[in-house]
């Protein structure tokens, strides 16, 4: 290690070399007080630069990559109008595929690969590759020439008499600005109003109106009704309120389409039904909730994520755990769907339920908070 | 005695002990562990043998009295489906401790064993019955109605093509690809493991046999989009994306960044 250091001046023990014992030398270390510019490095010409056939050589390989490009625009056009969309052919390592689909993909590739493999091949070997140094320029104009435009604006000012007709100034203004709102009103619009879609944020057709018959829970997709008894320990219900039904009847008394807002109603209103064994909930004030709101066991829960509103169907049975598929937010059905894992921020919303006369299950009111992911302003 | 005492710190020692121990314990496990009963007398009544059966395969786990303990669930009122299911697929037997059976293909009883053991099985308490093959076989089902039923109860886990999905913790929704309709049956009247039930009340039998129906249909289609990539949707096409066309991107950034020859 000590042989690399060569102390110019100051060495102690005369033959240039310091040994570890003699401590500290302050030393020169032979560097110069300024370095000079070493410039660029001296430039490499390239075979096509200085051989006339490699040149050619590479000529030819740009013209062959261009005409491969050529070859392939003609080969899609070619399958399009010649291959029958429903052939299918089998290809070794793919397996049975659309021939239509596999023609068009290889040709599109290969012509506009030519072009970009063509374009580089022939800036790399043929276009100039001499390093040159551009020299910058001051970015502002000369003063002259901006004195010269400020005074061509005032001189356009002057003599379209802007000063003397201070109305003519003040409406001309007020027209080209008031003009914005039309495009501004038609993009509020558009939004729709702010209030009424906050307020559908919060509702769907779960909610009873006031006085109004408990809804009972109907199958989904079939939309039958669910007794009590039918749910037995361990089962799961994908469940819809039977106002979708309504909902659907109504549309077609209105002359509208049959599902005109039923997607929209159904995205709101997805529910999970579950049964346990009532001694399987957590006895604290959680669980003993999620077993208040329920049915001897049996709790219905929106299967709509609190994330960002996936559908959270995935339930196991063992474990009470209920899944989303998207992003692993899990929930403890047990503990009032208390989020246990993932990204969601709040527990799945229970909807209360109980049974009719005739023992069918009824949810007597809507979901006491919003369901589905979060927003601004559900904090207000 | 010296000169192994001497050769004691010889660096082969511990490896030739290590292999002499597991030698030991190997042929000590060999003769000493239960062995599966074999069938015994086929002409016995099927409960009886079932009986038999049970007791030397299952009770260490289910209770003697298939009451449970503590390593296994009680089998009152699982029903012979569930045996049906369980055996039959190869999960039952557990091989060993995990946190799902696992569907094995080798199945460890021949079919009169384990109608035998269903039947003893069944005997303890009522329980769902092995369906009618009439309604497992899938046909007749209304194929439309079943996917969308399908789409409804079973896609969230079972995946939108039935090649099965991950589950928390280490559980999963197994594939559905070439399972007997029987047993995709039985699994939605029993619910076994992490699957919930799916009584008759829930999806009646018809709903179920076009749900299988469903599940022949699409297997049988032919897929014409060349690879599927296991049917896993987003994952494995993004990790196909992510392997070949960044390694192509690499290569084109590393032959526009070379000098010219």
């Amino acid at each position: 290690m000590s042989d690399q250091v060569t102390p110019t001046s100051g060495s102690a023990s005369g033959a240039g070399t310091v040994s570890l014992d003699e401590g500290h030398h302050v030393g020169s270390g032979g560097l110069p007080a300024t370095f000079e510019n070493p410039g660029l490095p001296p430039h490499v010409h390239r075979a096509a630069d200085d051989d006339p056939k490699a040149a050619k050589r590479a000529e030819r390989q740009v013209a062959a990559l261009f005409t491969l490009s050529i070859l392939g625009t003609l080969g899609f056009i070619v399958s399009y109008f010649a291959i029958d969309r429903t052939t299918s052919v089998f290809l070794p390592f793919v397996g049975l595929t659309n021939l239509l689909n596999i023609m068009l993909g290889v040709c599109l590739g290969i012509a506009l690969l030519g072009i970009g493999f063509g374009a580089v091949h022939w800036a790399k070997t043929l276009m100039s590759d001499e390093e040159v140094v551009e020299e910058r320029h001051a970015i502002a104009s000369s003063d002259a020439a901006r004195a010269d435009f400020v005074g061509a604006l005032a001189a356009g000012a002057e003599s379209a008499q802007l000063a003397r007709r201070p109305l003519i100034k003040a409406t001309a203004g007020a027209a080209l600005g008031l003009f914005g709102l039309t495009l501004g009103v038609q993009l509020a619009g558009s939004m729709g109003n702010p209030t009424k879609a906050l307020e559908e944020l919060k509702q769907t057709i779960w909610d009873v109106p006031t006085g109004g018959k408990p809804i009972r829970l109907v199958r989904d997709p079939e939309l039958t009704p669910i007794k009590a008894s039918d749910v037995t320990i361990g089962s799961v219900f994908h469940v819809m309120p039977e106002t979708l039904k309504e909902l659907r009847e109504h549309n077609v008394k209105e002359g509208h389409s049959e599902w005109h807002g039923v997607l929209e109603a159904k995205a709101k209103a997805a529910v999970l039904l579950m049964r346990l064994n009532p001694s399987e909930f957590k006895d604290d004030v959680l669980g003993r909730k999620a077993r208040d709101w329920g049915f001897q066991g049996i709790v219905a829960y929106s299967k709509i994520c609190t994330h960002v509103g996936c559908p959270v169907g995935l339930y196991e049975q063992q474990t009470h755990h209920l899944l989303c598929p998207c992003h692993q937010s899990t929930f403890d059905v047990t503990r009032d769907c208390e989020v246990i894992f993932g990204p969601a921020k709040r527990p799945l919303p229970q909807l209360k339920i109980t049974v009719d006369d005739e023992g069918y299950l009824v949810a007597p009111q809507g979901f006491a908070e919003p369901v589905g992911p979060s927003y601004w302003e559900r904090l207000k | 005695m010296n000169a192994l005492a001497a050769r004691r710190r010889h660096p082969a020692a511990i490896a030739i002990l290590l292999f002499l121990g597991l030698a030991l314990v190997g042929t000590a496990y060999s003769l000493l562990a239960p062995k599966p009963a074999q069938a015994a007398v086929a002409t016995a009544d099927d409960a009886e043998l079932g009986k038999q059966l049970f007791l030397a395969n299952c009770a260490t786990c289910h209770g003697l009295n298939a009451e449970g303990t503590k390593s296994g669930p009680t089998l009152m009122g699982v029903g012979a489906a569930s045996v049906d299911f369980q055996v039959s697929t190869g999960r039952m037997p557990l091989a060993g401790p995990n946190v799902q059976a696992p569907r094995i293909d080798t199945v460890k009883f021949t079919e009169e064993q384990i109608a035998a053991m269903a039947a003893y099985v069944a005997s303890l308490a009522p329980g769902p019955a092995i369906p009618d093959a009439k309604l497992t076989s899938g046909e007749g089902g209304d194929v439309a109605l079943g996917g969308e039923i399908y789409r409804v109860n079973c896609a969230m886990c079972h995946n939108f093509a039935g090649s099965g999905g991950a589950l928390t913790r280490g559980k999963y929704a197994p594939s559905l690809y070439g399972v007997d309709g029987k047993y995709v049956y039985e699994a939605m009247i029993t619910g076994p493991q992490s699957m919930p039930v799916f009584n008759d009340t829930n999806l009646n039998p018809e709903a179920k046999a076009s749900v299988i129906a469903y599940l022949k249909a699409t297997q049988a289609e032919p897929n014409v989009g060349g690879m599927t990539l296991g049917n896993l949707g987003p994952v494995s096409e993004g990790m196909f994306v992510w392997i070949f066309g960044l390694l192509l991107m690499i290569a084109c950034a590393f032959w526009l960044g070379q000098k010219a020859a």
